[in-house]
């Protein structure tokens, strides 16, 4: 068993187009989301999310590449670029031929698809681009990384909904401490605002038409997010035998299912999730200082996380920071567990925890400390990563500070 | 009942709700009854998201989502249409006018 670090992340989100004003915006609390461009809001019930903006694919890939390259494949290279080069990767023959690529999205190029689509029932045509198959496959990003770098070790994409890129970098970090891969490039990568998902999100009643306020009593539901977060994680004697800057260590990944209900989310399953997590970091509870909530900011999510954290940490639930960092970037659904976990792991290095932005007033249902719209300096030993699905399934990773 | 025009659209609203709650949930007409809870229909909270989908399909209206939060119970629903329903002019009414 090998202990894993991460020596590298790469964002773009609507907080930026880099890892440096991810954090930035996060330590301000300074919130992406805005009224929605490119896709016709008059058509829609709800005006915001968190965009990627001044985004140019030309500035970063040929016109070839772009032809067969979803928005979400651009996204999920460019941050896997940032965090390779972060990382300073040497790549070696072996290296490339052992190393792994993890990634999770829910949609993959839906967008794409439904571009595709589009000829099809609405004008009339009898046929379909014949990229529309890789440029909607939801493993895309994954298999693009992969080429980009000539990576050629276990590669996959793990769609879990709003879990998934936490089911990846879990899965990819126990690959790593398992000795089954030497080195993991791990995160997600989404892209949902096109106009058929859209209508889609805006059909579940879930989002809301005012702004993201994850645990406030004026909560009104998720706001959309897009993006990309990626990490690099290897094994903590290999960064330093080469001399890398290891950011925070990775120490522990817990899963579970709730087995009860396709949407309505219960206690039990996330409760589990967390406890396997602390478990498997060899974790007790009060080593924990803050965690980066899956805080969605719907009426359910919140509350029921909330009881779950007090179920899990007992006591100790009153002298933990927890905040919603989504009320910054948005829910960007399969990219959202990376996105959280560059939070995390910039919380451990930096000892700055990002606050739950747009906060008003508390919520009795919701009665944890939040860390309401202004960050908080603290040098917090660990911190968990909560990621709760659609579909009860619970995902949950544990990082650990290094001196 | 011994209506002289024996159209679909005869039925009132209240009718068409009961129709629409029985069938997105798949239940016997004769047991959804304006006084019966969601709760005794074991409404969940996607089985609403469909009814509501079903009523706005219906009745050709818009439901928002705070408006459609608050509704507790059928009667509730009812008069939620109703007023929807009156409020828009391009739906035809119930009466078949």
């Amino acid at each position: 068993m090998h202990r894993v670090v991460v020596t590298g992340t790469g964002v773009l989100s609507a907080l930026g187009n880099n890892t440096s004003s991810f954090w930035q915006s996060l330590a301000a609390g300074t919130s992406g989301i805005r009224e929605i461009v490119g896709v016709d809001i008059a058509q829609i019930r709800f005006k915001n999310g968190a965009q990627v903006l001044s985004y140019v694919p030309e500035e970063h890939f040929a016109a070839k590449d772009i032809d067969v390259m979803d928005r979400f494949a651009q996204f999920a290279v460019l941050a896997a670029r940032e965090a390779i080069a972060e990382a300073g990767i040497e790549w070696t023959p072996e290296l490339r031929e052992t190393a792994a690529v993890v990634t999770g999205s829910c949609l993959g190029g839906r967008g794409a698809e439904e571009a595709g689509y589009w000829e099809l029932f609405h004008n009339n045509k009898s046929r379909v681009h014949p990229y529309t198959i890789p440029l909607g496959m939801s493993n895309a990003g994954t298999s693009h990384i992969s080429m980009q770098f000539g990576i050629e070790g276990p590669s996959y994409n793990v769609s879990t909904a709003c879990a998934s890129s936490a089911h990846a970098i879990g899965q990819a970090f126990w690959m790593v401490r398992s000795g089954t891969a030497p080195m993991a490039i791990a995160g997600g990568s989404e892209a949902p605002f096109f106009l058929g998902g859209l209508k889609a999100w805006e059909a579940m009643r879930v989002v809301s038409k005012d702004t993201c306020r994850p645990f406030s009593a004026e909560r009104s539901g998720l706001v959309l997010g897009e993006g990309a977060a990626m990490l690099v994680l290897e094994t903590l004697e290999a960064a330093l035998a080469r001399g890398a800057r290891p950011l925070a260590e990775i120490v522990g990944f817990g899963m579970s299912a709730d087995a009860a209900h396709i949407t309505q989310p219960v206690t039990k399953g996330p409760v589990r999730a967390m406890r396997m997590a602390l478990r498997d970091a060899w974790l007790a509870p009060e080593q924990i200082g803050y965690i980066n909530a899956h805080g969605t900011a719907t009426e359910a999510n919140d509350r029921i996380e909330t009881s779950a954290i007090r179920d899990t940490f007992g006591a100790h639930a009153d002298h933990l920071s927890v905040s919603s960092t989504k009320s910054m970037h948005g829910h960007a659904l399969g990219a959202a567990g990376a996105f959280e976990a560059v939070a995390s792991i910039l919380s451990l290095r930096h000892g700055i925890l990002p606050p739950t932005a747009n906060f008003l007033t508390a919520d009795p249902a919701c009665d944890l400390d939040i860390i309401p719209n202004q960050a908080r300096t603290a040098a917090v030993e660990a911190c968990l990563s909560n990621s709760f699905a659609f579909g009860g399934l619970n995902a949950v990773l544990a990082f650990k500070s290094l001196p | 009942m011994a209506r002289i025009i024996p159209d679909v659209t005869d039925d009132t609203i209240q009718d068409r709700v009961l129709k629409v709650i029985a069938t997105t949930k798949r239940i016997p007409l004769e047991d959804v009854r304006p006084d019966s809870s969601f709760e005794s229909l074991e409404i969940d909270s996607l089985d609403r998201l469909n009814i509501l989908f079903g009523l706005e399909s219906e009745f050709d209206i818009e439901i928002n989502d705070e408006d459609a939060k608050h509704i507790e119970n059928i009667p509730q629903m009812i008069e939620g249409i109703t007023q929807l329903v009156q409020a828009n002019p391009k739906t035809p009414s119930s009466s078949g006018e």
